[in-house]
């Protein structure tokens, strides 16, 4: 167990270990995502109440559930870069950042489409949807925090703390809609009981969901490979690697 | 672990902790300001300030909403099932405006206790079901509220049904 921990703490491993997974992670998040968009938008049936409008919560749900798993995830990432000094974890932390924010826009802005024909209205100041925006702010300041900083190191352990402070914001969001009147409903899928939709209406958000992830996984993947190589230039294998490609 | 580092994770746990208790206290300090909007027990016990706009929310009461045959003028009461509110408003709708719907009402609460919605939002609840389940639920008797419970229930059987 440890010795995996630490093989994943070393970049060139991590490099390795990652081409092989790279393609996997493509194909499953393909294949997912085909397969949820065309079976949630044309086969699911229609919600009673709100029509063919439901069908956003195929991009919705997904895209909000990755952008708060993301900055925990990265937040656990700095939290090992801080203490272990494991520079793959800022890597990663760093490779991760930009795709957080970009699906915590995409919630936002889907439920803003979503929120018209609904709600009748595309924005409003309520607990979830104003600590929801506070999540892209923050991801934002991680982001530029860790530009701000001459010395690369010091921006990484900004950025890490931040991402640290940040992370509790996403009990509020999961909670807001229970410990405030909101606009927004309830979660329909708890940990604890059954979905609030029948079977043919999850099953294709479930795939909806794991096809984000896998979407995610094979992108951080390849971003982080990319860090790497811009990081480790200067060592041997990486200078043997590029004169392998030519 | 390594004396360092272990004294490294101490700071960020209590960092952390004490950020958690300070923004913890803040929410509970302004909790009543979160709250999107007051519900009619609140104003009738007079905590919503009048003649300023302020959004009330709850359930519209089955059998209460009355429109104008001649304009846009439509008047409905809106409950929490403790008490109720008079709203009147002019203009358009949601979609999903309906009776035993949850909507959000902004606007002013007049001297005499009615409310002067100047716009009304539809909430809706976190179940999603096809709309002909939702028919074999009413044609079965069944309320909304009952909806989900019996949903899976009776789901498999129409399509039991369809198929012989």
């Amino acid at each position: 167990m440890w010795g995996l921990i630490h093989k994943l703490g070393s970049p060139k491993w991590f490099y390795q270990l990652s081409a092989t997974l790279q393609p996997w992670c493509w194909g499953a998040a393909a294949l997912l995502l085909l397969t949820g968009t065309l079976w949630g938008l044309v086969f699911a049936p229609a919600d009673y109440q709100q029509g063919n409008s439901f069908r956003i919560i195929y991009v919705h749900v997904p895209a909000a559930f990755l952008a708060q798993s993301v900055f925990v995830f990265m937040a656990g990432a700095g939290l090992i870069h801080l203490v272990w000094k494991i520079k793959m974890a800022d890597m990663a932390a760093a490779a991760m950042a930009p795709l957080g924010a970009a699906m915590t826009f995409v919630a936002l802005f889907s439920g803003a489409v979503w929120g018209v024909p609904t709600w009748g209205t595309w924005w409003i100041w309520d607990a979830r949807l104003t600590s929801m925006l506070i999540l892209l702010f923050l991801y934002i300041g991680v982001i530029a925090l860790r530009g701000a900083f001459a010395r690369r190191d010091s921006g990484a352990r900004a950025a890490s703390v931040l991402a640290m402070v940040g992370v509790i914001n996403i009990p509020i969001i999961k909670y807001s809609v229970d410990w405030w009147y909101t606009l927004h409903q309830p979660a329909s899928f708890t940990l604890t009981s059954r979905p609030a939709m029948p079977v043919s209406m999850w099953l294709p958000l479930l795939i909806m969901v794991a096809g984000f992830y896998c979407f995610f996984i094979a992108l951080t993947l390849m971003r982080t490979r990319s860090e790497i190589l811009r990081r480790e230039a200067h060592t041997q294998w990486v200078q043997t690697l590029v004169k392998e490609s030519r | 672990m390594t004396p360092t580092r272990k004294r490294k994770l101490y700071v960020i746990v209590i960092l952390l902790s004490l950020a958690a208790v300070a923004i913890g206290l803040t929410l509970y300090a302004l909790r009543a300001n979160i709250n999107l909007f007051f519900s009619p027990v609140q104003i009738a016990q007079g905590e919503a300030p009048m003649e300023r706009s302020i959004r009330a929310g709850g359930m519209v009461k089955p059998g209460s909403v009355s429109r104008d045959a001649e304009s846009l003028n439509v008047a409905f009461t809106v409950t929490d099932y403790v008490d109720d509110l008079h709203v009147e408003y002019q203009g358009i709708l949601p979609d999903l405006f309906r009776e035993g719907q949850g909507v959000v009402v902004v606007g002013e609460l007049q001297g005499d206790g009615h409310f002067r919605a100047d716009k009304v939002l539809a909430r809706h609840d976190e179940n999603y079901m096809p709309p002909e389940v939702a028919q074999a639920l009413e044609d079965a008797g069944y309320s909304p509220a009952d909806f989900q419970a019996k949903a899976d229930e009776v789901g498999p059987r129409r399509e039991n049904r369809d198929d012989t």
